[in-house]
């Protein structure tokens, strides 16, 4: 194996890392401070990547390459509203049972499954990227396509604003005092149940937005979302319950441990392999790469 | 000791299965062998989760293990002496793996129904509960554990057959098994089976190890502080679980002809939880019950109306959890005794305090 393949590789699984880490940053909110088990979470992905189809196939014709930047808040916001309307009606009702969301969000995501698959059909809708993201980018013998390059500062661009959200502005206070005592924050006025509402829907939007960066990188097909759910959860996990940039450094491991496998072996037995090594690290770190602080003797 | 209304409810229920060959058709009857089979794997479940509180999502791995232990057999069976089944011909392999080598042997096979999802729940359960993984983490890591299996045999084609399964099989123990004689007798041995497993489960939770499995599930700090090591029960009950997915999934393959990876995949073994959850997780009956009305539904639905199945599955799930999480059983017992009391509303984050440096993690 020489230098060039292994960068390539790296590069690659730098960009899947990004998805992955998009898909499990909402994860890790409503995982975390709701201990909600949102199964349906993948189709928020698919969804922001059928809309990001849509706002092509719309906009398209009038915007040029521009439709890319109507795509970003019509996914955001559509899936945003989707997580509002899930929250409200299935979610509120299951809080304290995460077993149990686990399998309501699972018929969520079959009957949207299904919708989509008779919206659009079972194969996959592909979607063009803007000509200025066709190009690529040399550095000695490893060429970055532009369109990957995109998705990883898109990544981190979400990364960024989460961050300031949750440290700096109003709602991350109110977040985070919801999540170190809940009556507490109710009893000096905040709306916990607006506030559960608010951080569930951000996830699903965030989603949404990653739903995006996929559509520039393969067709949208009804079972993506299915295809990234385990691997988001798997994330959510390794980084740590919780947290966000435990969840932030997972998603690059794996993305990393993915690609070189796939490197080395078929992308099949990759898959089978990254996942026997997730069981073995939990063997090792049982609460994640950055455990939270807990003197709680049971967690759910 | 005197049986109760609902044992001798079932044991009616089990004498008229008994007699469907005579007044069932051809079909009818293959679809409820099909479904009784599978049903024997919704008994563990109920053990595993409604009795021990364990929800796994990797059943099929146990199911597959058994079907494939199975299947192997058949195959070789069906082969011609001295040649390679016919998936490993197109797939270049010229030598018979190591593994499928002793496959050749009946009774190894039958040992390896009972032995390989037995041996692998026990491994998968001493992993988790020796680090005291609990709740949604066992039900993820047995999901990817589940998908690492699947995925493992879809890519090794010329070793599983990969995604067309192993299939096309003739006789087993000498017998053929084509023909309406061999379907009644088939049905028979499902419903053996199913009755096996139904009274040697209830027995077996009646005696004091089925009291501590319900103690663990309810409280298991509690348990493990009154001398108990929890660890090894839930292993103990993981196993049991496993060894029925397994027997389940060799009768379901004898039933069906095939197995495939498609077969056992996520939305089997999350549907297989679903139908118990619609019977009643804590009751065997409803357990086995739920399943068996479920798939005979799903059968019906999904054939007048492909589309709708999904979404009639879908909302059923929703509407399990949401309207009644102990299930028909749940429903029926309570009507019979007075109701107990509410518990106290339960505030997710007091109860299970979770990120307190969401700022320090970030």
């Amino acid at each position: 194996m020489d230098f060039t393949f292994i960068s390539g590789q790296l590069f690659t699984g730098l960009s899947v890392a990004s998805i992955l880490l998009l898909a499990a940053l909402g994860l890790a909110l409503s995982f975390g401070l709701m201990r909600v088990i949102n199964m349906a979470h993948g189709e928020f992905l698919m969804v922001g990547g059928y809309l990001t189809y849509l706002a092509a196939q719309w906009a398209g014709p009038t915007l040029g390459d521009a439709w890319l930047w109507v795509a970003f808040p019509l996914a955001f916001l559509g899936a945003g509203l989707l997580g509002a309307v899930m929250e409200f009606a299935v979610i509120r009702r299951l809080y304290g049972r995460p077993l149990d969301t686990l399998l309501a969000t699972f018929g969520i995501s079959l009957i949207l499954q299904q919708a989509a698959r008779q919206l659009f059909g079972s194969t996959g809708v592909p979607v063009t990227a803007p000509a200025w993201l066709g190009g690529a980018l040399t550095l000695g013998d490893v060429t970055l396509p532009f369109v990957r390059l995109f998705v990883i500062a898109l990544a981190l661009i979400v990364l960024a604003g989460m961050w300031w959200l949750l440290n700096r502005s109003p709602f991350g206070m109110h977040v985070r005092a919801v999540n170190q005592n809940r009556e507490m924050a109710a009893a000096l006025g905040v709306n916990t149940r607006s506030l559960d509402m608010l951080v569930f829907s951000l996830g699903a939007g965030i989603a949404g937005v990653a739903g995006v960066g996929l559509a520039l990188i393969a067709p949208v097909n009804p079972t993506v979302g299915a295809a990234y759910i385990v691997n988001a959860f798997l994330v959510v996990v390794v980084g740590g319950v919780g947290s966000v940039l435990g969840a932030a450094v997972a998603a690059v491991l794996l993305g990393f441990v993915t690609a070189l496998a796939e490197g080395f072996t078929s992308s099949s037995l990759a898959q089978a392999i990254l996942l026997v090594l997730v069981v073995a690290f939990l063997q090792w770190k049982p609460r994640g790469l950055i455990p939270t602080k807990s003197r709680a003797l049971e967690e759910a | 000791m005197r049986p109760s209304t609902s044992t001798i409810a079932v044991i009616a229920v089990l004498i008229a299965l008994a007699f469907a060959p005579l007044y069932l058709g051809a079909y009818p009857l293959t679809l409820l062998g099909r479904v009784l089979a599978l049903s024997i794997a919704s008994i563990g479940v109920s053990v595993v989760w409604g009795r021990t509180g364990i929800l796994s999502l990797g059943q099929g791995l146990f199911f597959g293990l058994g079907g494939y232990a199975l299947a192997m057999h058949l195959k070789l069976v069906a082969t011609p002496k001295g040649e390679l089944p016919d998936f490993m011909l197109y797939n270049g392999v010229e030598k018979l793996p190591w593994f499928w080598a002793p496959f050749a042997s009946a009774p190894f096979a039958l040992a390896m129904v009972l032995i390989l999802p037995a041996a692998a729940a026990g491994l998968v359960a001493w992993l988790m509960f020796r680090r005291r993984i609990t709740g949604v983490y066992v039900s993820i890591i047995t999901q990817a554990l589940l998908l690492a299996f699947v995925t493992w045999l879809n890519g090794s084609q010329g070793l599983t057959s990969g995604t067309n399964g192993i299939t096309d099989y003739q006789t087993f123990l000498g017998v053929g098994l084509r023909g309406p004689d061999v379907a009644h007798g088939l049905y028979w041995v499902t419903l053996l089976f199913v009755a096996l497993a139904l009274g040697g489960t209830a027995a077996l939770l009646r005696t004091p190890f089925g009291a501590i499995l319900t103690a663990i599930r309810d409280n298991e700090n509690r348990t493990r502080f009154l001398g108990f090591n929890p660890a090894a029960f839930k292993i103990a009950a993981f196993m049991l679980g496993g060894l029925l997915a397994g027997v389940s999934g060799a009768l379901y393959t004898l039933h069906l002809g095939t197995i495939s990876p498609a077969m056992i995949g996520t939305a089997f073994s999350i549907e297989l939880v679903v139908w118990v959850a619609l019977g009643g997780r804590a009751s065997l009956i409803g357990a086995a019950a739920g399943l068996v009305l479920g798939q005979l539904a799903k059968d019906r639905i999904s054939s007048a109306a492909p589309d709708a199945w999904l979404y009639v599955m879908g909302a059923l799930f929703v509407l399990v959890v949401l309207v009644m999480p102990q299930g028909v059983a749940g429903l029926i017992q309570n009507r019979r005794r007075p109701p107990a009391p509410m518990p106290a509303p339960q505030n997710p984050v007091a109860q299970n305090p979770v990120t307190r440096e969401v700022s320090d993690a970030v």
